[in-house]
């Protein structure tokens, strides 16, 4: 029997979407082992987000409100006393820059294995064991922890999101613990994009462009009609960021966002390995490049041979007239 | 700034695709690949050496050590490392089998505690685990402040803080450390304009990316020591944590390529074919 705790990631001062996912991981876990999971919702906002996670089944939510942004060095010591006495056997979040962050320090303060990024777990006989990918994707290792407790991130774009149900969680408060470390660090600012478009980690089509685009102002006239043509999120690969074209929140890859959509449409990107690990795992795969030997081919359902300048434009507008043909 | 540097060697992350596993699905092979740096952890050698020197001058500033653990050819990573400017290494012998994040970053508090150093700036992850982990898992052994995945370092308050902007999911945190700290690195942290030490003049361009070694200092890296220990000595815990049972490649992608000839054919295939629009 394994008892799951979920720390909930909160954003803007309520729950992020993402969480979902972990809750997802924290049933399947709690369902196959006959136990339960509790959600903790830490840090600005977590009363707010507590009324959120309290529909999704939860034995228990407890909150614990935390304020003047995120450190890791503040919030590890809640997370970590809360495990402590939950008799928890598994600590789980999602595998975003909050979870990596946070998790392994929790991790070490628990003395428990540390278990990043899984995309499934199994259970056999009470025990659990953890697929992850490795070497950017082109490798999976089925691993256990050999702790008491295992410390867990998801990968978010291999899990559903959960489903509301299961009648409303009980709420308890929960107070914060304190660390030496914490006074050694302070939160500056956080400085961020706002935008009205699909987030990366869970739109259903996601259109990416390279440094074939040559221009942040490309990026705005050229790839940004299409991608709302196709109501898409956006993303980019390593080579585009890197020239400035667009924030780094956008970059797809190994060590950038990994995403998994229904389509995933790549302009003038060449298809390095790194960029294949954040995406080669979408559902179609569609590529615009003018070179019929770039990599991307060989995860490409679909690959269009031609100048972007010129087939952008033309596809924007036929996505567009398709889409409302239904 | 006395910093250490811990250093992985990897499998050539440019060939990541052609990993194999073995007959029994028990053991990852590396054959036929060469050894590399792990490319975070030379970003933070660079990262690292543009902290510790007066850059139009040529000037050293402080002591950069890098240190690894893994088998005694390792110190061929090491030497690529002190060919770039490194002062020198430590290598913990060990084999990879015996080792997994917790294990790694146990040893690398033994190296802290002994070296004292003022920083320790590590890669954010390697390129073969992917766990991004051990630089987080140390900070909280030492009971030390971090910053992970930096894009910008600047020295601070005199040289007693780090003020880091992490690349994070929404955009950029900031932050500024106490030293010592643990600082992981991120991809963008060996842009022209990324490290600020307060010596170096703000307008110095760096080159995009880590340095290469001049032909002088693969010789004077000859010279440099490295310190071999043995992991057994450091009287770190080494219980594993982890366990890995069995590996598997991925599932190649059902079917191959379609080239479409147009737009039209390209969107009438993605619905007839996929459903996709």
């Amino acid at each position: 029997m394994t008892d799951v705790l979920v720390v909930a990631e909160l954003i803007d001062g309520g729950l992020r979407r993402n969480t979902l996912t972990a809750i997802n991981f924290a049933k399947q876990v709690a369902s196959g082992t006959s136990g339960a999971f509790d959600i903790l919702s830490i840090g600005e906002g977590s009363k707010k987000a507590a009324a959120d996670l309290a529909k999704f089944g939860a034995r228990k939510v407890f909150t614990t409100e935390v304020g003047g942004g995120y450190l890791a060095e503040k919030y590890a010591p809640t997370v970590a006393e809360l495990a402590k006495k939950g008799g928890y056997g598994v600590v789980t979040t999602v595998a975003s820059t909050y979870g990596k962050d946070l998790l392994p320090r929790v991790a070490a303060k628990l003395g428990a294995a540390n278990l990043s990024d899984i995309s499934a777990v199994s259970v056999e006989g009470g025990t659990l064991t953890y697929k992850r990918p490795m070497f950017a994707g082109n490798l999976f290792g089925y691993v256990q922890a050999t702790t008491p407790i295992a410390v867990v991130t998801v990968r978010q774009s291999e899990f559903e999101n959960a489903a509301p149900g299961g009648g409303d969680s009980p709420i308890e408060d929960v107070a914060a613990a304190s660390d030496p470390a914490a006074s050694r660090v302070e939160f500056v600012g956080l400085e961020s994009q706002t935008s009205t478009r699909p987030e990366l980690g869970d739109a259903a089509t996601v259109v990416s462009g390279g440094r074939a685009l040559k221009s942040s102002e490309n990026f705005k006239t050229v790839l940004e009609p299409l991608v709302d043509a196709w109501g898409a999120a956006m993303g980019a690969s390593r080579a585009a960021v890197d020239a400035g074209y667009v924030a780094g929140d956008l970059q797809v890859g190994q060590t950038g966002k990994v995403v998994a959509p229904k389509l995933y449409v790549a302009v003038g990107i060449s298809g390095a390995i790194q960029h294949l690990a954040g995406m080669k795992g979408s559902k179609v795969i569609v590529a615009v490049n003018k070179d019929k030997e770039a990599p991307i081919a060989q995860v490409a359902d679909y690959f269009l041979v031609g100048d972007l300048f010129k087939v952008v434009p033309e596809l924007t507008e036929k996505v567009k007239a398709f889409r409302s043909q239904g | 700034m006395k910093i250490l540097v811990p250093v992985k060697r990897v499998a050539d992350p440019d060939n990541a695709n052609k990993v194999k596993v073995s007959a029994d699905a028990t053991a990852v092979s590396t054959e036929g690949l060469e050894w590399k740096p792990n490319p975070f952890d030379e970003y933070a050698v660079e990262a690292a050496l543009r902290l510790n020197e007066n850059a139009p001058k040529n000037e050293k500033l402080g002591e950069t050590i890098v240190v690894s653990i893994g088998p005694t050819e390792v110190q061929q990573t090491l030497r690529q490392a002190l060919a770039m400017g490194a002062d020198r290494g430590i290598l913990i012998d060990s084999n990879d089998g015996l080792l997994d994040t917790a294990v790694t970053a146990r040893a690398f508090k033994a190296i802290v505690d002994a070296e004292k150093p003022d920083l320790v700036l590590m890669g954010k992850q390697t390129v073969d685990g992917d766990s991004n982990a051990v630089g987080q898992t140390l900070a909280e052994l030492l009971g030390w402040p971090m910053a992970t995945f930096a894009m910008g370092i600047s020295t601070t308050d005199g040289g007693k803080t780090l003020t880091v902007g992490r690349e994070v999911d929404t955009g950029v945190l900031t932050l500024k450390v106490t030293l010592p700290a643990v600082v992981t690195v991120d991809l963008r942290i060996v842009a022209p304009g990324a490290v600020k030490n307060g010596v170096t003049p703000a307008d110095h361009k760096y080159n995009e990316g880590a340095r290469y070694a001049s032909l002088k200092g693969i010789m004077q890296a000859k010279k440099k020591p490295i310190d071999l220990k043995k992991l057994a000595d450091l009287g770190s815990d080494t219980n594993l944590t982890t366990k890995y049972s069995k590996f598997e490649l991925p599932p190649a992608r059902s079917g191959s390529v379609t080239f479409v000839e147009s737009v039209d054919e390209l969107l009438q295939k993605l619905r007839s074919e996929k459903k996709a629009i």
